[in-house]
């Protein structure tokens, strides 16, 4: 059991690492907010889980905040994500198309 | 924002959501199952569901049935795959030293009806391979897709909405 | 679990910390810090859950708690200062 709750914990911390490493690499706003979003969540699901499994006491607690943090981060990032797009951040130049305009179109009907 | 009437029914059914949503809680918050521990919990997740259920009604929660119950386990265990495959193909984007990304901005179009559907739809779709929602305006939804492959609408939301959206219709179907 | 491997996650954390304050740091628009520091209050709430195991205290769990019930509201905030200004 102390040996999975560690891997579990490990997995973790890895997909966490990678994720603030994707946030530092990728071109613009809205792929920053990709890697930023999905990797940190599952990356703090697994190391919380872990620890719970490590101190089984704590399990139930420590489900809750893992449990908040997979339903809470997806909606700050959104928040953002939608901010950035209303006031035009601009995309990077990979980007390949932007359908934004007709959005609005539907938005202002 | 125009008056609506519920009925009865309907409160009852947000009050018995809310109310083991908190007591749920609770018991995760305290750990123990000592007499005074859960009758203070049952006294006061009963204290706030009567004062905030009326707040829960304009979300269209559905009855619960067993059909239902087995569709959202199914549904779960179905996002947890797509959260870790999304994982990995985020962190392979990340690692490549070149970054193959091809990002784009895409509308797709959602059949479901009530606004707590449609925000697991987005949250669901916040957490799946290389797809993030912007915005949502009635039945539309602005997509931004890390590895575009398609530009039509109807392509998009084949391709993105409706692996979830089979599930939740049938979740929250009337 | 021994003193190499919680050494190692430590590190691995500290160092992804560190990343995220760099593009803290540079970010051209407004919006990529508040990114940077969505993404650092979530790996926080996961060093300090670590840190209450490191040092056995069951009280960490509860700062965890309000610490990401804290930013999420804070973050929801800055997202609508972006978005309308004051």
């Amino acid at each position: 059991m102390n040996g999975f709750g560690t891997i579990i914990t490990g997995i973790g911390v890895l997909f966490l690492f990678l994720g603030n490493l994707g946030v530092l690499r990728l071109p613009d706003v809205y792929n920053r907010i990709q890697a930023g979003t999905k990797c940190t969540t599952l990356g703090a699901f697994l190391a919380i889980l872990g620890i719970g499994i490590l101190e089984p006491s704590w399990f139930w607690k420590a489900c809750l905040i893992a449990l908040f943090v997979m339903a809470t981060n997806p909606i700050s990032s959104h928040a953002i994500a939608r901010a950035s797009n209303k006031i035009g951040v601009p995309l990077c130049h990979k980007t390949v198309v932007d359908q934004t305009k007709d959005f609005k179109k539907d938005r202002k009907t | 924002m125009p008056e609506v009437k519920y009925k009865t029914i309907h409160r009852m059914r947000s009050f018995a959501y809310l109310f083991f949503i908190l007591f749920i809680s609770w018991l995760a918050l305290t750990s123990s199952f000592q007499w005074q521990e859960l009758s203070i919990g049952v006294f006061i997740s009963f204290a706030l569901s009567l004062v905030l259920h009326k707040n829960y009604l304009a979300l269209g929660f559905p009855p619960l049935s067993i059909k239902r119950l087995v569709f959202i386990i199914i549904y779960m265990i179905m996002l947890f795959k797509e959260i870790v495959v999304a994982n990995i193909d985020v962190a392979y984007r990340v690692i490549h030293p070149k970054m193959p990304i091809k990002p784009g901005i895409v509308l797709i179009k959602t059949g479901l009806k009530q606004d707590i559907a449609k925000m697991i739809l987005a949250n669901s779709i916040t957490l799946t391979p290389g797809t993030f929602t912007l915005d949502i305006l009635g039945d539309t939804l602005l997509i931004h897709w890390i590895n575009v492959q398609s530009q039509k609408t109807d392509e998009t939301t084949k391709m993105i909405g409706e692996r979830f959206e089979k599930y939740l219709r049938v979740i929250f179907a009337e | 679990m021994s003193g190499t491997i919680i050494f190692i996650y430590l590190a691995f954390i500290g160092a992804g910390i560190f990343l995220c304050l760099l593009r803290m740091l540079k970010g051209p628009t407004a919006s990529d810090r508040a990114v940077a520091v969505d993404t650092i209050t979530t790996t926080v709430v996961a060093l300090l859950v670590f840190l209450g195991f490191v040092f056995k205290r069951y009280v960490y769990l509860d700062v965890a708690l309000v610490y990401s019930l804290l930013a999420f509201v804070g973050l929801v905030a800055i997202a609508r200062f972006l978005e309308k200004g004051i």
